[in-house]
């Protein structure tokens, strides 16, 4: 199933373990993560070792900056592997299994959702301050003020139109709607939820509720490192 | 070696006639900016570039988190291609690095494993009824505005140059990890030593410092800050990069991804409300701009027009080595003028007023 993606075929012809990857690899210096080790399991072709790997805490720690593609030697992208590992775990609903993994419903809800519902992958009301701390006080001034402020820079603010943070018109959202349900994007979005519905149950919570996503969107275990 | 290095990765760019797609994160953060381009490029440099109405994100950030499956941005970005060509353009440019990257990967792709073009194909009919026009060109806006650099320069108000002194400011360029790290030929300057903010900032008369993490990535790593029990990785890798630079005493940084020129912005904040480290002089942090902002100021725009008010970090300090004039009463109005309060002032925030010139 894995080599069905092409991100696979691309991302992984021959590697020769030089570890170039890793010693590049921002996620790496941060998390006990090393991209070689992930490449090497996934050349070995060890179904069972694949499968661990996808229930694993490991392949969610990549931020997909893709720094490790141009330092490969052998024209590899472990980036890519990644990906394609994600998308699989996702798939065969093994993502839930690892604490990382289950972040997946946090970010189908807070970016998924969102691309359906406005056009864009976020908003200046989906940026709560109370989420963002980090964003400061120039952005509580904004988000309190957020139409008189993006008003001096938009005639379109909210409203149809050419500009920044135009509405998307009704038909437009309608095609990225059917695109989504044509190329399996809404069944993506469903596999995801259904899997994060029986795991939070397992977990002890009434289903996949707000208060289980915003768990996953939180939750430290501060085993990572 | 290394100065010439960049002219091995050329790349054409259109002179005319482009169609911009606008940027998810730029919009939110940096509205002026997306305002400031077109501007510049309308007015300054009478060039015909088209703001469509009709286009959306491009789902990238929901890409590159797992969440969108590769069949559904092909098909979105498709439907973009489709959008340009129905206005009548061919030269496609991007506001956004993270968007950038995506459309030369699924050029690349369709390219490399024509099924999944053929596939695209089949969905953007059934979906939209429209059909895939490939573009001529892809650009970044970046890469517009390079190509433009000596136009600027010639109509420029001022140069980067330090008013008091007289000597070049010193100058960080921060470029987005997807605008060549994917593809380096797609980069002005490949991906080792790209050129493309280096040139504008040489055209306009300053110096590029370089500096040890120069290309390390600003850690946004899309899940690692969009999941909020994940940010100790995004700002750990913003701080090796301030710690990098900061013995090098730059008077800016300038960045040409949405993200970057946030997340270098929004963790100095961080950092000094964590453990007190500011990066700047006089116990203030560094401004970072976005290349329209240089460019805007260059050409003697008022910075509050470009929108530097979102900034977290106070850009003042390096308003008055530059001799910009401005109305610090101003910068902090509503619409029409409406005052609307101000931010609370924090360790880089809130010295325009008290502080006066600094060097």
């Amino acid at each position: 199933m894995l080599t069905e993606d092409v991100r696979l075929r691309e991302g992984l012809k021959a590697c020769m373990n030089c570890g170039v990857c890793t010693a590049v690899c921002p996620a790496a210096e941060f998390y006990d993560y090393d991209p070689r080790q992930i490449v090497a399991i996934v050349q070995r072709r060890d179904d069972r070792e694949i499968e661990q790997l996808l229930r694993s805490e490991t392949i969610w720690y990549c931020g997909e900056c893709m720094s490790c593609r141009p330092r490969c030697p052998r024209g590899n992208t472990p980036g890519y592997v990644i990906q394609a590992l994600r998308t699989l775990s996702q798939r065969l609903g093994y993502f839930v299994e690892s604490e990382k993994g289950r972040q997946q419903l946090a970010l189908k809800r807070l970016i998924g959702d969102n691309i359906l519902r406005t056009g864009y992958c976020l908003t200046p009301r989906n940026i709560l301050p109370e989420l963002h701390p980090e964003q400061g006080a120039v952005w509580e001034w904004i988000y309190e003020n957020d139409e008189s402020i993006y008003g001096r820079f938009s005639e379109c603010y909210g409203k149809e139109g050419a500009g920044a943070l135009r509405k998307i018109d009704d038909e437009s959202l309608a095609e990225i709607s059917r695109i989504f349900e044509v190329s399996g994007g809404k069944a993506f979005y469903d596999t995801i939820e259904q899997h994060s519905e029986r795991k939070a149950r397992e977990m002890g919570y009434d289903g996949a509720t707000e208060e289980y996503m915003m768990h996953t969107y939180t939750y430290n275990s501060e085993n990572h490192y | 070696m290394r100065r010439a290095s960049w002219q091995e990765y050329q790349k054409e760019i259109a002179d005319n006639k482009y169609y911009y797609a606008r940027s998810c994160i730029r919009q939110n953060f940096f509205p002026g900016s997306e305002r400031a381009f077109l501007d510049i490029l309308t007015n300054d440099l009478g060039v015909d570039i088209f703001d469509d109405p009709l286009h959306t994100s491009c789902t990238g950030i929901g890409y590159h988190s797992d969440v969108v499956p590769l069949e559904t941005i092909m098909t979105v970005v498709a439907r973009q291609f489709s959008l340009m060509a129905e206005a009548g353009y061919e030269n496609f440019i991007s506001s956004c690095i993270t968007s950038f990257g995506i459309y030369n990967e699924v050029l690349a792709t369709w390219e490399e494993f024509p099924e999944t073009e053929e596939r695209t194909r089949r969905y953007l009919r059934e979906a939209t009824g429209r059909e895939l026009v490939k573009p001529r060109s892809i650009a970044h806006t970046s890469d517009i505005m390079f190509h433009h650099r000596h136009s600027i320069a010639r109509r420029a108000k001022r140069r980067l140059v330090n008013l008091y002194t007289g000597e070049s400011l010193r100058v960080v360029e921060h470029i987005g990890c997807h605008y060549a790290k994917i593809f380096p030929k797609s980069g002005i300057g490949g991906s080792e030593f790209p050129y493309v903010l280096a040139g504008m900032i040489e055209a306009w008369g300053g110096d590029v410092v370089d500096y040890p993490e120069r290309r390390h990535c600003c850690g946004f790593g899309f899940r690692n800050y969009l999941v909020q029990a994940n940010r100790g990785s995004s700002i750990a890798n913003s701080h090796k990069k301030l710690e990098s630079m900061a013995p090098y005493k730059p008077d800016f940084i300038v960045a040409n991804c949405p993200g970057c020129a946030m997340f270098l912005d929004k963790w100095q904040y961080a950092i000094s409300e964590m453990d007190g480290t500011t990066y700047g002089a006089n116990g203030r942090g560094i401004p970072v701009l976005t290349y329209e902002e240089m460019a805007g100021l260059v050409l003697g725009y008022d910075p509050w027009e470009l929108g530097m008010q979102f900034h977290q970090v106070d850009v003042e300090p390096l308003l008055d080595k530059l001799g910009v004039e401005y109305n610090p009463d101003a910068k902090y109005l509503g619409r029409d003028g409406k005052l609307i309060g101000r931010p609370r002032a924090v360790a880089v925030n809130g010295c325009g007023v008290e502080l006066g010139l600094r060097r």
